[in-house]
């Protein structure tokens, strides 16, 4: 499952990149921040639109939380 | 038995006399409900004998069923009943999704993604109508000995036979049947005398189903609302019915008191908020509706078998009950047709067991789905729908995930052992094994009132011999008219596919043989 999933680093500019997710959040309250969270995940899953990496990347985030779940 | 209190009436019946000879009959359908109607009904075209016992003496009034698919239309137009149906139902095609405060929908959608088939894709009909239809057209049937007011009160399997006890009006007698259908509804009396399980859950959830007659006509839509300001934090719903009807649904959430939640002055400001203050209307029928989602672990138990809301239960979301119902019915008759004319083996009843539940299984899955679209049980899952509703004003990508309740669409069965496997090698787009036929223009009538309910061989020019218990259907004879039946199934020249006589196609071949089409018609039999 995994395989489908890129977990090498694929990203030019790293820190631009997090500063960006971070600043997302900027001035929004806690359930405004769940809701832009759900947003920017939604609107890049689509964007892959491939299950099986979804899926994987689904798995991996779950994963780092609770092992084997 | 007399009227139920509880319970208002539509349409009085005659209650059927006590039978004075005791026989024994192929098949008793217990419930005269649609499911239960839908089953005599087929069961007697086929030109079987067939005893119905409905409890009441009444079709009930209230609030139940409206959505009736195309799928149902279908089934009910092989049966001869679709076209009144249709003349009297509602066919709505635009669907609008509401959500808080905006007067604007979040989109809107069409409903009917095939066209060119002879029925719509949906249409609003009170309940009551369809069962008073699918009487008037089993009363037209030879074989049919409809008993009203007669309720079972006991059953005990025997060996090659069922035997009922069953109480009318005072007196009580005993009827032995080699078949027993029980379409005696959700609160089955045949499964809690058989001690039968019904697992599932109940969701906390209620809903006020207030139907309401309005005079204005408004657009002919069913409006969605996700979070509505006349109901904050729930959700609702509005629905034409024929009559001027309306049916308005409001999430209630859990902890209600039921009772209160009928009181038209609770109902009424809901009715204004969502239709505006000056609305006139006169209510209808107002009831709490709490649901469940559940089934049997078998709806075969021997020479007993289950069909509709009696083996299975879903939210009302998706209009998947009645319709689900419907689909077991036509999926159990031809079967158990051919095992009383004694051309399958009585095993092919377990084909009905494995199909129905395929059904109903992905019918609770849908709903399942819906109600957690409509009901986030977390504050994660609440922004997840939250963030759906709000992208999809603008982007279509977010439209699909919306879930006000997956409709009705019938169910494909690939993995059956009734079906023979598409040729290794062959290619194909169209209609595959395991699915339901699709309609399209023939000549100038529609390619399934040819079908009917037998074993047709569907061709475009296949010369060749088939086996006896097939009739031919050859599109190359139409010419033009044809088309898109051609089209749609993937006909090249001389190539053919088999379908069963609930129109589920069983078998394809681009070069059809004899003896090809006979081992798959002893399959689709239950013989191989
Ligand atoms: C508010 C509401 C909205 C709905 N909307 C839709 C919709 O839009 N689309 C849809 O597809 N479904 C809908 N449904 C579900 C639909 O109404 C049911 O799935 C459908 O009625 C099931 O039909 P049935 O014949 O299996 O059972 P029922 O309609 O319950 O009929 C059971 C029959 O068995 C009889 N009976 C019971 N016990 C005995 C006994 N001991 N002896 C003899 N007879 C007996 C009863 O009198 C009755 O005639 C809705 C339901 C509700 C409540």
């Amino acid at each position: 499952m995994t395989d489908a999933l890129k977990t090498e680093p694929n990203i030019l500019r790293p820190d631009e990149v997090y500063a960006r997710l971070v600043g997302l959040h900027e001035g929004l309250s806690d359930e405004e921040s769940h809701r832009a969270s759900a947003a920017l995940v939604l609107l890049l899953a689509n964007h892959i639109g491939d299950e099986a990496v979804i899926f994987a990347a689904i798995a991996a985030a779950r994963r780092q939380l609770r092992p084997g779940t | 038995m007399a009227n139920a209190p509880s319970i208002p009436v539509w349409k009085k019946l005659d209650a059927g006399p006590v039978p004075t000879t005791t026989r024994r009959h192929p098949v008793v359908v217990v419930g005269a409900g649609p499911v239960g109607l839908t089953v005599a009904l087929d069961l007697a075209r086929y030109g079987h004998p067939v005893v119905v016992l409905g409890k009441f003496d009444f079709i009930a009034a209230g609030s139940k069923a409206i959505c009736f698919s195309k799928r149902t239309l279908d089934i009910w137009g092989r049966l001869g009943v679709a076209r009144p149906m249709i003349d009297k139902g509602v066919i709505w095609n635009v669907g609008k999704v509401f959500w808080g405060d905006a007067t604007e929908p979040v989109y809107q959608f069409d409903m009917l993604p095939v066209k060119n088939q002879q029925h719509p894709g949906f249409i609003n009909l009170q309940q009551y109508y369809a069962e008073d239809l699918l009487l008037a057209a089993l009363k037209e049937c030879p074989g049919a000995d409809i008993r009203f007011g007669h309720d079972v009160t006991g059953l005990r399997q025997q060996s090659g036979q069922v035997e009922l006890d069953v109480a009318s009006g005072g007196s009580a007698y005993t009827l032995a049947a080699e078949y027993v259908i029980a379409c005696d509804g959700n609160k089955s009396r045949i499964r809690d005398l058989m001690r039968l399980d019904f697992d599932g859950r109940v969701f906390e959830e209620n809903f006020l189903i207030a139907d309401i007659k309005i005079e204005e006509s408004r657009p002919l839509e069913r409006w969605f609302w996700f979070d509505p300001p006349f109901n904050r934090g729930q959700s609702a719903l509005l629905h034409k019915q024929p009559d001027n009807v309306w049916r308005l649904d409001f999430q209630l959430g859990w902890n209600v008191d039921r009772q209160a939640c009928t009181d038209p002055a609770f109902v009424d400001p809901l009715v204004r908020g969502m239709l505006g203050p000056d609305i006139r209307y006169a209510p209808e029928w107002y009831s709490v509706y709490t649901f469940q989602c559940r089934r049997m672990k078998r709806f075969v138990h021997d020479r007993v078998i289950f069909a509709g809301d009696s083996a299975h239960l879903v939210s009302p979301f998706g209009a998947r009950g009645c319709n689900g119902g419907v689909a077991d019915a036509d999926n159990l008759v031809w079967k158990l047709d051919l095992i009383l004319r004694g051309e399958a083996p009585a095993t092919l009843l377990e084909t009905y067991n494995d199909e129905a539940i395929t059904t109903a299984d992905e019918n609770i899955l849908n709903s399942s789905r819906s109600t957690d679209f409509l009901t986030p049980k977390t504050p994660a899952s609440r922004a997840l729908r939250d963030a759906v509703l709000s992208l999809a004003r603008h982007h279509p990508f977010a439209r699909p995930f919306v879930n006000s309740g997956r409709l009705s669409t019938p169910v494909s069965y690939p993995q059956s052992p009734l079906v023979t496997a598409d040729v290794p090698g062959e290619t194909w787009a169209g209609v595959a094994p395991g699915s339901p036929a699709l309609d399209a223009p023939l000549g100038s009538g529609w390619l399934l009132d040819r079908l009917g309910g037998r074993f047709v061989l569907l061709t475009n020019g296949y010369r060749g011999e088939w086996p006896p218990g097939v009739d031919l259907v050859d599109l190359a004879d139409e010419g033009t008219g044809a088309a898109l039946a051609i089209e749609r199934f993937d006909l090249t020249p001389g190539a053919a596919c088999l379908l069963r006589p609930d129109q589920y196609v069983a078998a394809r071949w681009r070069r059809p043989t004899r003896g090809a089409i006979e081992a798959a018609l002893s399959r689709a039999r239950g013989l191989v």
